[in-house]
């Protein structure tokens, strides 16, 4: 009782009066990072995930418990299928997208410093582009036979046009006062190439990167679930035969892991490459 | 000695019937302009005058402007442009030594930084440099190639009138000191009387108005015989007493 009235007799100050405070403006850019809130999102998934099916409201036949899919994951671990196909899989993304990413970055370079280039190149590009990728897959068995090749070279091709396309565009954007610039400067033209050009086109670039990245991935899936004969799609073909759901979760998962993984690593390099740049994102 | 005595009798920049046109509209008018080695001019001119047309010509720029006309510059031409146009993906030192190689080249750019007072920021991004400071950072720029002729397009239109005023002391003290020719184009007749010794008025593609400023340096705003030059060049320029 004795401590309310004491609390009641120091009056509290009231904003009202105190003094007039400088009010910083409202932010408009989203602010600073939240360490690791990128794993957020999916925790919080897999947090319902767990307790959906831990309160027995999901069908284990259709969507198994996580725990389930770790216990399946595992066991395909050690008796070395999953290995095995991971390792197949890898291959063919790694290979597929390494090809996709010599060649964007060529072609973008040929096309973007000059005009023969542009002339011969862009077209071409562009048409390939209008047609969907994963369409020619049965023209590509038919040339390249169902082994590894053609697989490779899908990959490669769904890698390469986004390269392509961000880094030409970057390319043909230069700043024009910037070329200008370089004229005052007495640039050689290599000098200008490797002091303008390319360093003002990384930031298409990446973003070709990027698509590049996902769409290896997205290739693959698509590759091994129609014509595969080993990796992880083919893992999940079989597993689909046989009705085993935590053996195609175990198979997303995992590709989702590589997907991320990757994204990641392209991202860090994006940040250490374009540290000048100090954008919402910083 | 007599290579020097040469140099500062023949003119840096000449030119001879000088036209340039857009689009079938005359901008140049057969301009006749001789710039001696060494002299700081101001060109003042309405907007759209053409003064950044002749400015861009003398430098080489305009590859695809129609025109003619005989045109002689210095090999060692710098140009400062009115935004500082430095490269956001190269920290300030590599900005100012851009085109600049050779083994001195490091150096000659810490000194040129210090000389227009940004010593300690060579590793700074020009995004973290305020205006006036990545102003004086293509002033460095310029400077570093040690040119015998220097083009400004309205090098300091962009800046408040305080700094505006330190970079006017800036650039004389550094003319001084290195002696290029200066051609500065400007739509602020108080910039031309209190940097130039020469100011030329551009006017329906001809140099309306060539007068010579004939009082020592360094100069005031408010110094009384400066107001007769302004008065004659606000006349050229077409501003009568009403105006003001
Ligand atoms: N690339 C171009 N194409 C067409 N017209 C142009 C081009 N550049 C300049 N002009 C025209 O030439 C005239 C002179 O332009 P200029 O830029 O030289 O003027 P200025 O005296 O520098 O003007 P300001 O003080 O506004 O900078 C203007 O009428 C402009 O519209
Ligand atoms: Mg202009």
């Amino acid at each position: 009782m004795s401590a309310t009235v004491t609390t009641t007799a120091t009056a509290p100050v009231t904003p009202t009066e105190a003094s007039p405070q400088v009010r910083r403006r409202r932010r408009l850019s989203p602010g600073r990072r939240l360490p690791a809130t990128r794993l957020l999102g999916p925790a919080l998934i897999l947090a319902l995930w767990a307790a959906a099916s831990a309160a027995g409201q999901l069908d284990p036949g259709a969507i198994p418990a996580p725990w389930t899919v770790l216990e399946t994951g595992v066991h395909l671990w050690t008796d070395g299928t999953l290995p095995n196909d991971i390792l197949t899989s890898l291959q063919r993304a790694g290979s597929g997208f390494a090809i996709g990413l010599t060649a964007g970055i060529a072609l973008a370079l040929a096309a973007g410093l000059s005009r023969t280039g542009e002339a011969l190149i862009d077209g071409s590009v562009q048409l390939n582009r209008a047609i969907p990728t994963l369409g020619l897959i049965p023209l590509f068995i038919l040339w390249l036979g169902i082994g590894e090749t053609f697989k490779v070279a899908i990959i490669a091709i769904v890698v390469y046009i986004p390269i392509y396309l961000n880094t030409h565009s970057a390319l043909s954007g230069i700043d024009h006062r910037f070329v200008e610039l370089a004229e005052v400067q007495g640039l050689s033209r290599y000098a200008f190439i490797r002091r303008i050009v390319i360093p003002g086109a990384l930031p298409g670039f990446f973003v070709g990167l990027r698509l590049g990245v996902t769409g290896s991935w997205l290739g693959l899936v698509v590759l091994e679930q129609i014509n595969a004969t080993s990796g992880l799609g083919y893992m999940m073909f079989q597993a689909q035969n046989y009705g085993q759901t935590d053996v195609i979760l175990v198979g997303l998962v995992v590709y989702g892991i590589f997907g991320l993984i990757s994204d990641s690593a392209v991202r860090l390099i994006e940040r250490r490459v374009l540290s000048w740049r100090r954008t919402l994102s910083s | 000695m007599a290579p020097h005595a040469e140099q500062l009798t023949r003119p840096a920049v000449q030119l001879r019937g000088l036209t340039r046109s857009f689009e079938g509209r005359t901008v140049l008018d057969g301009i006749d302009l001789d710039l001696p080695a060494g002299q700081f001019t101001a060109l003042l001119g309405h907007s759209g005058s053409g003064k950044s047309t002749l400015l861009r010509a003398v430098a080489g720029l305009d590859h695809e402007v129609a025109g003619s006309g005989r045109l002689t510059a210095p090999e060692r031409v710098s140009v400062v442009f009115q935004d500082s146009r430095l490269l956001p993906w190269q920290r300030v030192l590599d900005n100012v030594l851009l085109g600049l190689d050779g083994k001195e080249a490091d150096r000659k750019g810490r000194e040129a930084l210090a000389e227009v007072g940004l010593k300690g920021r060579e590793r700074a991004w020009p995004n973290e440099l305020s205006g006036g400071e990545a102003q004086r950072a293509a002033l460095a720029r310029s400077l570093v190639r040690e040119p015998e002729l220097l083009l400004a397009d309205e090098p300091f239109g962009a800046l408040d009138a305080l700094t505006r005023i330190r970079m006017h002391v800036l650039l004389r003290q550094l003319w001084e000191r290195h002696r290029p020719s200066v051609l500065l184009v400007t739509h602020d007749v108080d910039e031309a009387i209190v940097l130039a010794d020469r100011v030329l008025v551009l006017d329906q593609g001809r140099i309306g108005l060539d007068l010579t400023i004939d009082r020592p340096h360094p100069r005031s705003y408010r110094d009384p015989l400066l107001g007769e030059y302004r008065e004659r060049l606000l006349a050229a320029l077409g501003v009568t007493e009403d105006h003001k």
